[in-house]
């Protein structure tokens, strides 16, 4: 006599086989909108990115979390709302931006007398932001990343008076790419989102091929 | 010093224009004259896909030898063992992320966001271990999960808790599962991750709540064996209802049950299911009741559990950050704070007007209207399933582990006095 228990459940474990075989064919080949690339991060739903040559499609299928610096507001969040401690997050200096000011609105407290180095001229908590003469009436900063928080003062500072050079980024030697990124759920300005991790910057001045093509499109 | 001058009137003429921060260079690169080689910025590279793959084929390594040992083997040593080894893997080593409870939110949220992308890792994660328990039972529970390792390495006082405690509390994860499919699906959060109690233990490193959260779970885990994975995790109800219909399963006796009753005490889950001989066979006339009143709860739990969720759909959606924003700019109070919140000094440079905002809002406040009538429905409809299953008295001569419940942990094994399969021996 055949088991009915037994053979209903074949049934139904077949189908169960069959919906999650059709869930996942549906997940890797879903296909999304249209759309020439404009380089605007939508490789996954992107329906020529089967042929697309572009490094960044080859890569699309990982993602890392990024931070957009022209979205932040530097609200200092980034600084103590990751996992780890000190944040991932840190300022980041693309020196192709930078203006080599002598008064510089991310190294100085705003009010500063005298430009020297003292520390209580300095807005970095952490003296983390590094001034050196370079030539008259020019100075490099650098950032010592091993005592930046990324509180994104110096962000702040030389986003309001200078280039915009000091830009906070998800540095992805520290970041451990949580599921969900817990500075990206307090995020104020929806600055965070995944990025293929083939192009992980969101770096801007830099000429990379993003801001060149972004700059062609518009 | 007049280029000092001429650096401060620039100041102010530019800092009247400050909104657009990367539109301009204020400050021209200088042309250095002393030789200054400008330093490049580095980007450093994430971790290699290559490390992903790998994590891909130890989940499916470690899914195969543990199956291996709790099907054949038998062996509650190989069981523990390979639990430790996942601990340090998936656990320590990869710092729990990605991992098979979380991500139900990623797979919720490819489904519902045609602009996520989902990485192939994430739906390997998400399919293996079903398809796996599909075919062998809960052993991803057994020695894979890092989650159910430490929970079971501190499982030194099970206490049986009852068959009605178990139920009650065994509602919670049906629940948690409907509430994060919701917020992913909206968009909003992936709270299996935000609650999540151990990944600070794996990475040492935790906010306070976090750790006494995991502190709470691991010290009642003395008692109350496993309490994530029994009365939380949302992905063992997956995995629950999968592996009632699993092809294989562990057993108690490798032969024939003797009655012995050696075992009845030795499951910390309180996953084994005792004989029923008693009051079967039950009349025909108390059959038919419970089947009248079964087939009458359910769609009115069902109701009463949307009708709920319509109810709460605006405090659940109140977390969402599109809804809090169009609250917070509504709100009369926001504007007599002294300090603006970062959210609408965002929102301000953003650009966007307040009838985007409220517009944004009121779509997500739809889309959370359908979703609590489907999250309440789901948890009537669950709530409605277990207790028609407490009503029905499934005849059963055996001590057998429970399909749905057992974590094929291998300890009932070692209690059983049958060894060898003896009838097969002598005939």
């Amino acid at each position: 006599m055949p088991d009915r228990r037994e053979f209903l459940n074949t049934l139904i474990r077949g189908s169960i086989l069959a919906g999650l075989g059709l869930l996942s064919g549906a997940l890797i080949f879903r296909t999304g909108k249209e759309g020439d690339c404009g380089f605007d991060f939508t490789c996954g739903s992107c329906s020529k990115s089967k042929d697309c040559k572009l490094p960044r499609a080859l890569e699309s299928r990982q993602m890392v979390w990024q931070l957009d610096p022209s979205k932040c507001i530097q609200c200092g969040r980034c600084a103590t709302n990751c996992v780890l401690t000190p944040s991932a997050v840190k300022c980041v200096h693309v020196y192709a931006m930078c203006g080599y000011c002598d008064l510089c609105g991310g190294y100085f407290k705003p009010g500063t007398k005298t430009l020297n180095t003292a520390a209580e001229n300095q807005l970095c908590p952490t003296n983390a932001l590094k001034r050196k003469f370079v030539e008259d009436p020019f100075f490099e900063y650098t950032i010592d990343e091993l005592l930046c928080i990324g509180c994104g003062k110096c962000v702040k500072g030389c986003g309001a008076f200078g280039n915009g050079s000091l830009q906070l980024q998800v540095r992805h030697d520290r970041c451990v790419n949580c599921n969900q990124c817990s500075i990206a759920r307090n995020c104020p300005s929806g600055a965070f989102s995944r990025v293929p991790a083939g192009n992980p910057s969101l770096l801007k001045g830099m000429g990379t091929e993003t801001e060149t093509g972004k700059l062609k499109s518009s | 010093m007049s280029k000092q001058k001429l650096v401060i009137i620039l100041l102010l003429l530019l800092t009247v224009q400050a909104t657009s921060v990367f539109a301009v260079q204020r400050f021209p690169k200088p042309e250095f004259e002393t030789g200054y080689i400008q330093p490049e910025t580095q980007v450093p590279s994430p971790r290699t896909e290559i490390l992903a793959v790998m994590d891909v084929v130890v989940l499916l390594l470690s899914l195969s030898v543990i199956s291996w040992i709790v099907l054949k083997k038998r062996s509650r040593n190989g069981v523990f063992l390979m639990s430790v080894f996942s601990l340090i893997y998936f656990g320590f080593y990869r710092e729990g992320c990605i991992c098979a409870i979380g991500s139900i939110q990623n797979i919720t949220l490819a489904l519902f966001d045609y602009n996520y992308i989902l990485p192939l890792t994430v739906i390997a994660f998400f399919i293996i271990p079903l398809v796996f328990t599909l075919f062998f039972g809960r052993t991803f529970c057994a020695g894979v999960c890092p989650f159910g390792a430490m929970q079971d390495m501190v499982a030194f006082r099970p206490q049986k808790l009852g068959s009605r405690l178990n139920a009650i509390l065994g509602m919670v994860p049906y629940i948690y599962l409907g509430l994060a499919v919701l917020y992913a699906a909206t968009g909003t959060d992936f709270i299996i991750c935000r609650y999540d109690p151990f990944v600070g233990i794996f990475r040492f490193n935790a906010s306070f709540s976090m750790f006494v959260f995991a502190g709470i779970l691991l010290l009642s885990g003395i008692f109350i064996a496993r309490p994530y994975c029994r009365f939380l995790c949302p992905y063992g109800v997956l995995l629950n209802w999968v592996s009632r219909f699993s092809r294989r399963h562990i057993t108690i006796t490798p032969a024939e049950c003797i009655q012995c009753r050696l075992c009845e005490d030795s499951c910390p889950y309180d996953a084994i299911d005792f004989p029923v001989t008693s009051r079967n066979p039950e009349s025909r006339q108390v059959m038919v009741r419970k089947l009248m009143l079964i087939c009458t709860l359910i769609p009115f739990l069902i109701v009463a559990g949307g009708w709920t969720g319509i109810r709460l759909h605006e405090t659940l959606a109140g977390v969402n950050g599109k809804v809090k924003l169009a609250r917070q700019l509504l709100d009369p109070a926001t504007l007599r704070i002294q300090s603006e919140p970062f959210e609408i000094t965002a929102y301000k440079s953003s650009g966007k007007s307040q009838m985007q905002v409220n517009e944004e809002a009121s779509v997500m406040l739809k889309r959370f209207y359908t979703g609590g009538w489907i999250l309440g429905g789901f948890i009537g409809l669950m709530f409605g399933v277990v207790i028609a299953g407490r009503m029905l008295n499934i005849w059963r001569t055996d001590y057998v582990p429970n399909k749905g419940t057992c974590l094929s942990c291998t300890r009932c094994v070692d209690y059983c006095p049958v060894k060898s399969d003896l009838s097969k021996v002598n005939t």
